[in-house]
């Protein structure tokens, strides 16, 4: 390896890195890779820990299988192709060439970080706690008064973003609160606003066409019913 | 004038307003007060023949062929949901967002309708590129006989040295990592009228919007890449329907569009 190369892949370590003051539990453990896994290293499409057909009914297998074997694998490939022309930009200080390719990484990171963290914060229903409980609980209390009003906010806002993208819980580092936002098309959170992902809902056609073709509004409902609230707090406290 | 209010008492509401269509730019000042035309004729022909018309400043239009009629390229599920689900719910929030405001043709909102607000932004984008798109498809067995007038075809060379090439590059323009997420490719007349721009919007801008793109174009051809068009059929494979789109184009309308637009420097009326 070059200096050049060694310094550049230290640079951007360090500045895409969340994860180095904390030893992130199993639960985050490949979304916090994702964030230090740069090097010119190839990403990988990460398992789900529960089967294809394990969120029904609010989503179906066929959508599961769809979603995860075709759309986020098909990000990670493209983000793969971009990291390696980023990586012989790099070397040849192609600054044209890095600036190029801005767009794609945008586009193919930002569809991989948001399915890697949209897989595990949704488990089967009934295997986990119904609704957050512990720091979590206490922080939406905090912040919106109750999970009901939580729920109504973050999934009105959700329902309402025009064409694609994403709605999420976020946490903000400067005021310790939670907020909720939303993204358009894969931008990522963090990168978008400075909030820390918490808790995903993709709203792209595509998550949702095949179950509830155009009434979006049925499936942000039916979602509640399988969000891991564990590994929401578990994020939360990660990033505290 | 006269004629046409005359007319609008004997004609049920839809009729009328495909007889202001008709007659082009000089009704200017009627299309702002269209609301009211619709209304009281409406009213005094449901009055008067016991028809019921909800009186409506814009309405969903039909189909111009049944569901089914552009199998195999586009499903027989996706026409009927993205026709009576889709845009039908444009239509609808369009008319509430413009309730008790001026409600001028569809075409005519669009020059404005960024700075309008994103209710009209969206219901009103999303209701015109819908009417548009059914407007400019064709079953294939009756599309492959349509072809670019000499005016169209002057143009495509011109612009892009072939009608293959012109593919090649519409192509390119809908892919997945060229136009992200949801929106239109278009293919447009320039304000000048004398050259064809490729040009890709996002969600339900189009064109026709001030603010849209560097400057203001007239589509002639439009296609819609937000996933509700192929997913049942297609799922992610956006590249074959926008191939497969291509058996779809009538021509003839295209090339209609194209010397409309040429002539009035103005978007291309549409039904509803």
């Amino acid at each position: 390896m070059t200096i050049t190369k060694v310094l550049s892949q230290t640079a951007l370590k360090a500045a895409v890195n969340l994860q180095s003051a904390k030893v992130p539990t199993q639960l985050v453990k490949s979304s916090a890779a994702l964030f230090s896994a740069y090097g010119g290293k190839q990403q990988e499409l990460p398992s789900l820990t529960y089967d294809y057909g394990a969120l029904e009914p609010a989503i179906s297998a066929e959508t599961m299988t769809i979603h995860h074997t075709k759309h986020h694998a098909t990000y990670v490939n493209n983000l793969n192709a971009a990291i390696d022309k980023l990586d012989a930009a790099l070397s040849s200080g192609d600054v044209s060439g890095i600036i190029s390719l801005q767009a794609a990484l945008k586009f193919n990171g930002g569809g991989h970080l948001n399915h890697t963290l949209f897989w595990e914060n949704l488990t089967p229903h009934l295997t986990h706690p119904e609704s957050p409980k512990g720091d979590l609980a206490t922080a939406i209390d905090q912040c919106f008064g109750s999970y009901d009003g939580f729920k109504k906010q973050m999934s009105d806002k959700t329902i309402a973003i025009q064409g694609s993208g994403w709605g999420w819980l976020g946490y903000n580092k400067s005021t310790g609160r939670l907020e909720i936002a939303t993204c358009a098309n894969q931008d990522p959170l963090q990168a978008t606003t400075g909030l820390v992902p918490l808790l995903g809902i993709d709203v792209w056609e595509h998550a949702y066409y095949v179950d509830y073709r155009n009434v979006r509004p049925d499936y942000v409902k039916q979602i509640w019913d399988v969000i891991d609230w564990d590994a929401v707090e578990a994020r939360l406290n990660a990033a505290k | 004038m006269k004629i046409a209010i005359l007319l609008s008492v004997l004609c049920p509401a839809a009729a009328w307003s495909s007889l202001s269509m008709k007659a082009g730019g000089a009704e200017s000042n009627v299309n702002s007060r269209r609301g009211f035309f619709t209304k009281a004729a409406a009213s005094v022909v449901a009055g008067s023949v016991g028809f019921v018309q909800a009186s409506q400043a814009y309405n969903l239009p039909d189909l111009p062929y049944k569901y089914e009629a552009l199998e195999p390229h586009i499903d027989t599920p996706t026409m009927k949901i993205h026709h009576d689900k889709h845009h039908a719910t444009y239509v609808a929030n369009l008319n509430k967002a413009l309730e008790g405001k001026d409600q001028p043709e569809i075409v005519d909102l669009m020059e404005n309708a960024i700075a309008a607000g994103p209710a009209v932004r969206n219901n009103g984008g999303g209701h015109y590129n819908h009417a548009f798109f059914w407007s400019e498809l064709e079953a294939a067995d009756k599309a492959k006989n349509t072809k670019p007038s000499k005016q169209l075809e002057e143009l495509i060379n011109k612009s892009f040295g072939s009608v293959d090439e012109l593919k090649s590059q519409f192509n390119a323009r809908a892919a997945p990592g060229a136009l992200f997420g949801s929106g239109w490719v278009w293919v447009c007349v320039n304000k000048k009228g004398d050259e064809l721009k490729l040009v890709g919007t996002p969600n339900q801008d189009n064109p026709l919007m001030k603010g849209a793109a560097d400057e203001i174009m007239f589509p002639i051809l439009g296609l819609d890449v937000w996933e509700h068009a192929y997913y049942l059929k297609y799922q992610n494979r956006r590249p074959e329907y926008v191939e497969n789109f291509w058996n779809l184009v009538n021509w003839d309308k295209v090339s209609e569009n194209c010397a409309y637009v040429v002539e009035k420097h103005a978007g291309v009326p549409v039904q509803g």
